[in-house]
C-alpha cells in the first residue's frame, strides 16, 4: 500500500495511473448524473408549497456542498505540498481552485434563480448566501495569487498558505455573518425550517451529490495531469511522452 | 527574555526612525481615511438622520481601506533594499520580528486613525455616546487588520504589481472585524450595551496575535526563496 502511494506521488506514475482511471470516473459520473436528473426531474413529486421550482435544489445543494468540500481538499493538499513538498499535491491544489470557484458560482446562480420566484428577489443578504459569496471571493483570491506568481512551485506554496489562512477564517466569517444577519432582520427567511425531506426527493439529491463528486474527481484528474505536464515539461519523461504522441500521428 | 528583547528593541527603533525620516508619507493613509469618510455625505445625503444611521459602517469601511492601503509599505522597502533578507537570516525567530514590524506599522498607521476617528464621527453625525465605543472598537480592530494584512503582504511582496491583488486576498478576511466593529458602534448609538461585540473583537485580536506572525513568517520565507 505504502509503496503504491509512493509511486503515485511521482508525477510520471501519477500521469499514467490517472490516465487509466479518468474514463472510469467519467463514465460512472455520467451514469449517476443521468439517473439523478431523471429521478429528480420526472420521478420525484412536486413540492406542495414550491411546486416544480424546487427541483433546482438537485443542482443547487450538491454544488454548495462541493464548494465547501473542494476548499477543504484544496487546503489539505496545499498543506501537504507545504510540508512534504509533494508535487502532485501542489498540482491538485492549483487545479482544484478553479473547479471549486465554478461550483461556488453555480450554487450562487442557482440559488438566485430559485430565490426570484420564492423570495421575490434575485439577491437577499441572507447569511448562507453571504458566506457563499465570501467563499467565492476566497477562491478568487487563491486563483489570482496562483496566477500572479510566475514560478509554479512558489505559487503553489504561497496559495497553500492562503488557503490554510482561509480555512481558519471560514468558520469565523460564517458565524459572524450569521450573527450579523440574525441581528439585523428577524427570522423571516433565514430560518427556512428544513422540512424532513421526502425519500423520493432525497434519493435524487444523493445521486446528484455522488455525480458531482465524481465529476470533480474526473475534472481534477484531467487538470492535474495538465498541470503536471506543464510543471515537468523539461524533464525526460514528458519529452518522451511528446515523442510517442507525435510518432503515433 | 533578555536575548529576545534587544532585537525587538532594535527593530522597533529602526522602523520608527525610518518612518520618522519620511514624515510626509505618514499622513497619507490618514488623509485617505478623512477624504473617504467625507465623500459619503456628498454621495448620499447631508441629512444628519441618514448619516447617523450609516455612520458606523462608513467609518469602519474607510478604516478598513486605509489600513489595507497602508499595508503595502510594511515589507516593500525592506524587501527592495535587501534588509528583509538580513532580518530573515538572523538567529532570532522571524515570527517575533514580524510581530515587531507589524506593531511598529500599527503605531504609525493604526493609532493615528484611532486619534482622528472621533473628529470624523462628528462629521457624520455620530452621537457622542458612541464615540468611546468607536475608539474602543478601532483600538481592538485595527491591530487585527494589520496582523491579517501582514500575511497578505508577505505573500505578494516579491511581485511587481501587488496592490489590487492585495485587496482581493485581504478584504474577505477583514469581514468579521467589520461586522463586529460597525455593529458595536451602531448598537452604542442606540444606547444599548456593546460588551459582547467588544469581547468578540478582543477574541479576534488574540487569535490573530497568536497565529498571524507564524503565517506571515512562513509566507515571507516563501517570498524570499
Amino acid at each position: 500500500m505504502w509503496k503504491f502511494l509512493q509511486r503515485l506521488a511521482s508525477p510520471k506514475h501519477f500521469y499514467t495511473i490517472s490516465q487509466r482511471l479518468t474514463p472510469w470516473f467519467g463514465w460512472t459520473c455520467l451514469i449517476f448524473m443521468v439517473m439523478g436528473l431523471y429521478y429528480g426531474l420526472f420521478v420525484a413529486p412536486a413540492d406542495y408549497q414550491q411546486g416544480e421550482a424546487y427541483r433546482i435544489i438537485f443542482i443547487h445543494v450538491p454544488a454548495a456542498w462541493m464548494s465547501m468540500f473542494i476548499y477543504m481538499v484544496m487546503a489539505v493538499s496545499g498543506m501537504i505540498g507545504l510540508i512534504w513538498r509533494m508535487k502532485i499535491a501542489e498540482a491538485f491544489a492549483a487545479s482544484s481552485a478553479p473547479i471549486g470557484a465554478s461550483f461556488t458560482f453555480l450554487a450562487l446562480v442557482t440559488g438566485s434563480l430559485w430565490g426570484k420566484p420564492m423570495w421575490g428577489a434575485w439577491w437577499v443578504w441572507d447569511a448562507r448566501l453571504t458566506s457563499e459569496l465570501i467563499l467565492l471571493f476566497l477562491y478568487l483570491g487563491v486563483i489570482a495569487l496562483n496566477a500572479a506568481i510566475e514560478d509554479k512551485r512558489i505559487a503553489a506554496r504561497a496559495s497553500g498558505i492562503l488557503a490554510l489562512v482561509g480555512v481558519v477564517n471560514i468558520p469565523i466569517i460564517h458565524y459572524s455573518v450569521v450573527w450579523w444577519n440574525t441581528l439585523h432582520q428577524g427570522a423571516t427567511i433565514t430560518k427556512l425550517d428544513k422540512p424532513s425531506i421526502h425519500i423520493d426527493m432525497l434519493i435524487p439529491l444523493l445521486l446528484m451529490a455522488v455525480a458531482f463528486k465524481l465529476f470533480y474527481v474526473t475534472v481534477v484528474l484531467i487538470r492535474a495531469r495538465c498541470e503536471v505536464l506543464e510543471r515537468e515539461k523539461n524533464l525526460a519523461w514528458v519529452q518522451e511522452l511528446g515523442q510517442t504522441v507525435l510518432t503515433k500521428k | 527574555m533578555s536575548s529576545n528583547f534587544s532585537p525587538v528593541y532594535t527593530l522597533l527603533k529602526r522602523d520608527l526612525t525610518l518612518a520618522y525620516r519620511h514624515r510626509s508619507e505618514l499622513a497619507n493613509p490618514l488623509l485617505f481615511f478623512v477624504i473617504v469618510v467625507s465623500l459619503f455625505p456628498l454621495g448620499i445625503s447631508p441629512e444628519s438622520k441618514v448619516l447617523q444611521q450609516i455612520a458606523p459602517g462608513i467609518i469602519w469601511v474607510a478604516a478598513l481601506l486605509a489600513a489595507m492601503l497602508s499595508l503595502d509599505n510594511l515589507f516593500r522597502s525592506d524587501f527592495e533594499d535587501g534588509s528583509l533578507e538580513q532580518i530573515a537570516l538572523t538567529a532570532h525567530s522571524l515570527s517575533l520580528l514580524v510581530l515587531v514590524k507589524v506593531f511598529a506599522h500599527w503605531l504609525l498607521t493604526g493609532l493615528p486613525l484611532l486619534v482622528i476617528a472621533p473628529l470624523l464621527g462628528v462629521l457624520v453625525a455620530l452621537p457622542t455616546d458612541a464615540m468611546w465605543t468607536l475608539m474602543a472598537t478601532l483600538a481592538l480592530g485595527t491591530p487585527v487588520l494589520s496582523l491579517i494584512g501582514a500575511i497578505g503582504v508577505a505573500l505578494i511582496v516579491g511581485l511587481r504589481r501587488g496592490g489590487v491583488l492585495l485587496s482581493l486576498l485581504v478584504l474577505p478576511l477583514y469581514i468579521p472585524v467589520l461586522i463586529f466593529g460597525a455593529n458595536a458602534v451602531a448598537t452604542a448609538s442606540s444606547g444599548l450595551p456593546v460588551i459582547g461585540q467588544l469581547y468578540f473583537l478582543a477574541a479576534l485580536l488574540s487569535l490573530s496575535l497568536t497565529l498571524s506572525p507564524f503565517a506571515t513568517a512562513a509566507a515571507l520565507r516563501i517570498s524570499l526563496s
